[in-house]
C-alpha cells in the first residue's frame, strides 16, 4: 500500500515538473525566437501599415516593397557581402591555421619554453594597453586605415580559442607525435600530416566561432572604415540603420522620386533580414559544432 | 658556467627551431598588436598631439587622469560597468541553469533538440541585429511595445528617452543573446554527471525536485564557480558591441547607460581626446588586472584547483 503511494506521490512529482518544464522552456524559446519573427514580417509589412499600427507578428499588408528596392540597386549590398566573405574566408582560413599551430607546439611536452610562451600569449588576456594605443598603430604607424588587412590581420590571433585548441590537442596521445618522429618526420609534417586531419572536430568548431566572429564583425569596421567600398556587410547594416537620410538623398540622386513613399522602417527590417539571412539558414547545419566546442570547453575547463 | 649556459640556450633553439618557427607568427602578432601597444600607455600621461605622436607630445603628468576623475564621468562609467556585468552574471545564470536542468528533465529527444535550437539562435547574430530588434520594439511611433500599449487604448512611451527603462532592457537582451551558449555549457555538465548519483538519490526516497537540489545543482557549481570567476574578473569591461549598438550615441541615456568601454571609445573617435580616452583605458586596464589577480589569489588561497592560474 505504502509503495503504491510513493510510486503515485512520485508520478505526481514527475507530472509538476513536466508541466514547469514545458511552459518555462515553451516560454524561454518562444522569446528566443520572436524577435526574429517580427523582423521577417515587419520587412514584408506595407509600409503605410507600418507607419499606422506599428511592427506586428503577422504582416496585416503583405508587401515586399522593401525587398524590391534592396535589390533594385544591389551594388552596395552585393559589395558588402562581397567584403564580409573575403574577410570571412581569408581570416577565418589563416586564423584557424595559426590557431592550431601555436596550440599544437604549446602542447608538446617535450619543448622546453612551452610553459613560457603559453603565459605570453595568456598574460594578454589580463592585461592590454586600450583601446587608443592599439588604435594609433594600427591607423598612425601601420597605416592600415581603409584596407581590408584592417579587418583581418589584427584579430587573427584570438588567445582564447588556442587555449581552446590547446585543450583539445592534450587530448590526442603523445605517441602519434613521438613515434613520427622516430620514423623522421620533421615536426611541421608531423602537424601538417597526423595531427590536422585528427583534429578536424575541434578545427570544424573553433573554424566555425572565428567564421561567426568575422561574418558578425563591424567593431573592426567602426574603427578602421570609412570608404564605403570597404564596409562588410554588417557595418553596411549599422550604417543604414543609423542613416537612413543618406539613403534617401542617395535615392534622389539617382533619380528616384521623392515623393514616392519609401519604405525607411519595412526597409531597415529588410535589410536586418538580408545581413543575418545566411547564417540563419546555415545555422541547423552548423548548430551542432558549436555545442560540441562548448562540450569540449566545459568538460575540460 | 656563463658561455655553458648560452651554448646550451643555443643548441635548444636549434633543437627546437621548427616548433620555434611554426610558432613564431602567432608570437609576432601578439607582440605587435597586444605587447606594443603596452608601450601606448604613455599616452594617458601626456598632451597627445598629431606632430609629436606618442613619444614626442609634451608630458602633462596626471592632469589626463585629474580630469576623469574630477569630472565624475569615472565614477558614473565604473559603476555603471560594474552593475551590469552583475545583472547580467546573475540573471544569466540562474535562467541558463534553469534551462539546462528542465531541458535535461522534461521532453523527448526532439522537443529537447527544437528548444535547444531556439535558445541558442540569437547567440548567432550581430550587436547590429539586435539592435534593428531593439528599435523594432521600442520605438516611440512604430515599436511593437508601443503598438500594442495604444491598441490597449494607452499612452505610448517614449522609452529612447527614459534612461530609467534601459539597465532592464540591456539586462533582458544579453541575457537574452547568451542563455542558449551558457544552458549548452550547463547540459555538458549535467550530461557529464555519474548517473549512479542519481540511482543513489532515488534508493534514499528523493523525488525529482530533491534530486535536482541535491544532486544536479550541486554538480553544477563547479563550472558555475569559474564563470562566475571569470565574470568577476572581468566585471570592468563592458560589453561594447551592445552598448554601442543598442543605445548608439544617444546621450539622453548615457546617465543609465555609459559605460568605460562606449566613454573611452567616444573620447577617442567623436572629441579626439586621446590623453583623456587612454588614461580611462589605462584606469580600465589597472583596474581589471588587479581584480583579477586579487579574485585569484583568493581562490586559491580557498581551492587551489578552482583557480584560473
Amino acid at each position: 500500500m505504502q509503495g503504491l503511494s510513493v510510486r503515485s506521490s512520485r508520478q505526481k512529482d514527475r507530472l509538476l515538473l513536466s508541466l514547469i518544464g514545458y511552459a518555462m522552456l515553451g516560454v524561454m524559446a518562444f522569446i528566443c525566437v520572436v524577435p526574429f519573427v517580427i523582423v521577417l514580417s515587419s520587412s514584408l509589412t506595407d509600409e503605410n501599415t507600418i507607419r499606422m499600427n506599428g511592427f506586428g507578428l503577422i504582416p496585416k499588408v503583405f508587401s515586399a516593397e522593401a525587398y524590391r528596392m534592396i535589390f533594385e540597386y544591389p551594388d552596395d549590398i552585393v559589395r558588402a557581402y562581397g567584403v564580409t566573405l573575403v574577410v570571412t574566408a581569408i581570416g577565418t582560413a589563416l586564423g584557424l591555421f595559426l590557431t592550431a599551430m601555436t596550440a599544437y607546439v604549446l602542447c608538446r611536452k617535450d619543448f622546453k619554453w612551452r610553459n613560457h610562451f603559453a603565459f605570453y600569449f595568456f598574460f594578454t588576456t589580463l592585461f592590454s594597453g586600450g583601446l587608443v594605443p592599439w588604435y594609433l598603430l594600427i591607423v598612425n604607424y601601420l597605416d592600415m586605415k581603409n584596407t581590408l588587412a584592417a579587418l583581418i590581420i589584427p584579430t587573427l590571433v584570438n588567445v582564447f580559442y588556442i587555449m581552446v585548441m590547446r585543450a583539445f590537442l592534450a587530448g590526442i596521445p603523445d605517441a602519434i607525435s613521438e613515434s613520427a618522429k622516430i620514423d623522421g618526420a620533421g615536426d611541421f609534417r608531423i602537424f601538417l600530416s597526423l595531427i590536422l586531419p585528427l583534429s578536424k572536430p575541434a578545427l570544424a568548431t573553433v573554424g566555425l566561432f572565428l567564421a561567426l566572429g568575422h561574418w558578425n564583425d563591424w567593431y573592426s569596421a567602426l574603427l578602421f572604415i570609412s570608404d564605403d567600398k570597404l564596409m562588410p556587410l554588417q557595418y553596411y547594416l549599422y550604417q543604414m540603420l543609423g542613416n537612413l537620410e543618406g539613403m534617401r538623398k542617395a535615392m534622389l540622386s539617382s533619380g528616384t522620386d521623392i515623393s514616392a513613399n519609401i519604405p525607411g522602417e519595412s526597409l531597415k527590417m529588410a535589410m536586418t533580414v538580408v545581413a543575418c539571412g545566411p547564417i540563419l539558414f546555415a545555422y541547423p547545419f552548423i548548430q551542432k559544432y558549436f555545442v560540441q566546442g562548448l562540450t569540449i570547453g566545459a568538460v575540460k575547463g | 658556467m656563463m658561455t655553458e649556459k648560452r651554448h646550451s640556450f643555443w643548441r635548444d633553439v636549434a633543437k627546437y627551431r621548427t616548433l620555434l618557427i611554426m610558432i613564431s607568427p602567432a608570437v609576432l602578432l601578439v607582440l605587435l598588436f597586444s605587447y606594443i601597444p603596452m608601450a601606448g600607455i604613455v599616452i594617458a600621461f601626456k598632451q597627445f598631439n598629431y606632430t609629436g605622436g606618442v613619444f614626442g607630445s609634451p608630458w602633462a603628468g596626471f592632469d589626463n587622469f585629474k580630469f576623469f576623475f574630477q569630472s565624475g564621468d569615472a565614477w558614473r562609467v565604473t559603476r555603471n560597468t560594474a552593475l551590469y556585468n552583475i545583472g547580467f552574471m546573475v540573471l544569466g545564470n540562474l535562467l541558463q541553469i534553469a534551462a539546462a536542468v528542465l531541458l535535461f528533465e522534461v521532453g523527448g529527444k526532439w522537443f529537447r533538440k527544437i528548444i535547444q535550437s531556439a535558445l541558442f539562435l540569437p547567440y548567432f547574430i550581430s550587436w547590429v541585429v539586435v539592435g534593428s530588434i531593439a528599435y523594432n520594439f521600442f520605438s516611440y511611433d512604430v515599436g511593437a511595445i508601443n503598438n500594442v500599449l495604444a491598441s490597449l487604448g494607452m499612452e505610448r512611451i517614449d522609452i529612447y528617452n527614459t534612461p530609467a527603462y534601459w539597465p532592464y532592457i540591456l539586462v533582458f537582451f544579453h541575457t537574452w543573446k547568451l542563455l542558449g551558449y551558457g544552458t549548452v555549457m550547463y547540459l555538458a555538465a549535467i550530461t557529464s554527471i555519474d548517473t549512479e548519483m542519481y540511482e543513489a538519490a532515488e534508493m534514499d526516497g528523493a523525488n525529482v525536485f530533491q534530486r535536482i537540489m541535491k544532486v544536479t545543482i550541486p554538480n553544477l557549481i563547479p563550472t558555475f564557480i569559474i564563470l562566475a570567476l571569470l565574470a568577476v574578473g572581468n566585471i570592468f569591461r563592458g560589453d561594447f558591441g551592445m552598448f554601442y549598438n543598442v543605445i548608439g550615441n544617444n546621450g539622453m541615456l548615457f546617465s543609465a547607460t555609459d559605460v568605460i568601454d562606449t566613454f573611452v571609445f567616444r573620447l577617442l573617435m567623436n572629441t579626439n581626446d586621446f590623453g583623456m580616452s587612454s588614461a580611462a583605458g589605462v584606469y580600465q586596464s589597472v583596474l581589471g588586472f588587479v581584480t583579477i589577480l586579487a579574485v585569484n589569489y583568493a581562490v586559491r588561497k580557498y581551492d587551489k584547483d578552482r583557480a584560473l592560474f
